[in-house]
């Protein structure tokens, strides 16, 4: 996201067959992702409006802190 | 030819051996389609049979728009559900009838091959079928290739996009698909994968058009289905009926219990369904509103002296087991189902904690693997809450139920190979 866009919104979206339970997306972005009680995250499926400059930064850091590489940030056209 | 109203239509001429390619000529000789096939399908209103119900035209028309040279047909006839029959039933009535689909909608997609699942534990539909694609083969080496395909026999390998990663990757696992409506591919062909009865379906169309299909059944669903009734019936049978015909008379037929406690409709990651409403007509259109759909085209019938929160116990113990243990949320999170549906039966002093827990779990669970293996088992057990609020509340006074003096079962769960194998680490 080279330009950055104050428009439409995100999800945090994740490839559970990738995923392991390492955790830590939720330690990265704790107002984005919640653990379940086998340390799975939960990701809340609201598009966050990227103004929240804040939230979309976490987001960033969870991505590229997953050790399996199994969270992607997907553009939302329409905020809701 | 088979006059437009009468009812065997996929086992037409169902006899104990399948017909072979002369007599299955001669049984659907005449042709009567006028239109092109594309556009009959989509007048017929065929949905898919494998439990999606999405309309097969649609998806044939997702890949004849794909550029490529190597596209595949895949006809699964897996049958992944312990108490489905249909498909090994079709097999050995009328096995030429699905290869004549497949080579339809190969044509229609532009497929080169055919490639035809069955597991490798049913060995009588993996001879009906080899004879039948070697019967094909010495007629004539023209149209697209068939090639039969047996991989293991495991709940979700019967899941397209496993059977797909099978055919690609020697590996039955369900893949990730992001976004829908998702394109599987073999290599870099992509694939078309229909349900052995769909084809058989897309057999008949393509013989006698759109207007003869939709002469049985509803408006909202048109033609006919194969119901695989098991349970609290005589034996398990597979019949042949009219999308719309009310529930109770296709139990009649099957020679079930008319009046059973519950129906389990669409297979083991369906819905219980009230056998107070069981006088609902068996079509998607007409079950939705009650929460229900019809799935796989099976009903397992619960007798009144039966209970159900055993009965979905031990589904949702087999399921858990046959869970991929792919996706983290299915490999913990069914198997703790399983267990809390287990303390519920057993009358501990804990069972109340364990129903809230269960509830709770079910919330968390949802919508959170690749595929759609831990959301029917979700959706199972929220119905069994639902239908068998009773039973449930014996269970919590800590009162025997029904069932607890007849140790009889009626949901055919195949046994676990070892009772360890649901803790995975």
């Amino acid at each position: 996201m080279g330009i950055r866009r104050r428009s439409g919104g995100f999800v945090l979206s994740i490839n559970p067959i990738l995923c392991d339970g390492f955790g830590h997306c939720g330690e990265l972005a704790p107002d984005l992702v919640h653990m379940d009680e086998w340390g799975y995250p939960i990701i809340t499926t609201v598009p966050v409006p990227l103004s929240n400059l804040a939230a979309l930064e976490s987001a960033r850091y969870a991505v590229r802190g997953c050790p399996r590489q199994a969270l992607r940030i997907d553009r939302v056209a329409d905020p809701s | 030819m088979i006059a437009p109203n009468t009812l065997p239509r996929v086992l037409h001429e169902a006899s104990g051996r399948p017909l072979t390619l002369a007599q299955h000529e001669e049984a659907f000789a005449t042709s009567t389609r006028s239109g092109s096939l594309l556009d009959e399908l989509e007048a017929s209103g065929l949905t898919g049979r494998g439990g999606a119900a999405f309309p097969t035209a649609r998806k044939a028309k997702l890949i004849r728009d794909q550029r490529s040279h190597n596209k595949f047909m895949v006809v699964n006839a897996m049958e992944g559900e312990p108490s489905s029959h249909k498909d090994r039933t079709l097999l050995g009535a009328n096995p030429h009838l699905v290869l004549d689909g497949a080579e339809y909608l190969a044509s229609v997609i532009g497929a080169k091959n055919i490639a035809v699942c069955v597991s490798r534990d049913n060995p009588a539909a993996v001879n009906h079928l080899k004879r039948a694609i070697h019967e094909r083969e010495r007629r004539s080496l023209r149209g697209p290739k068939f090639e039969l395909h047996t991989p293991p026999w495991r709940y979700v390998a019967g899941e397209e996009s496993a059977l797909v990663h099978w055919l690609d990757d020697n590996e039955s696992l369900p893949q990730y698909r992001p976004l829908r409506p998702h394109i599987l591919r073999i290599g870099h062909g992509p694939v078309l994968v229909d349900n052995a009865e769909t084809c058989a379906h897309v057999g008949l169309i393509g013989r006698y058009g759109a207007e003869w299909f939709r002469s049985v059944g509803t408006d909202a669903n048109p033609g006919s289905t194969l119901v695989s009734v098991s349970g609290a019936v005589e034996r398990p049978t597979v019949v042949e009926v009219a999308l719309g015909t009310p529930l109770r008379s296709i139990l009649e037929a099957a020679g079930a219990d008319a009046n059973p406690q519950a129906v389990l409709l669409g297979g083991y990651g369906g819905t219980w369904f009230d056998g107070a409403r069981v006088d609902a007509p068996y079509a998607n259109a007409t079950l939705q509103p009650l929460g229900a759909t019809i799935g796989a085209g099976i009903i397992v019938v619960l007798p009144q002296n039966a209970c159900g929160v055993v009965e979905t116990q031990r589904i949702a113990k087999w399921m858990a087991n046959e869970s991929a243990r792919q996706c983290g949320p299915c490999a913990f999170g069914l198997p703790a189902i399983a267990e809390d549906l287990w303390h519920l039966t057993q009358n501990a002093r804990d069972n109340q904690a364990a129903c809230q827990r269960l509830i709770e779990r079910c919330g968390v669970i949802e919508g959170r693997g690749a595929c759609r293996h831990p959301d029917g088992v979700v959706r199972l057990v929220r119905t069994a809450l639902e239908v068998f609020a009773s039973d449930i509340e014996n269970h919590l006074r800590g009162a025997h139920c029904a069932a607890s003096r007849s140790a009889q079962h009626y949901a055919a769960v195949p046994s676990l190979e070892r009772e360890e194998e649901l803790v995975w680490e």
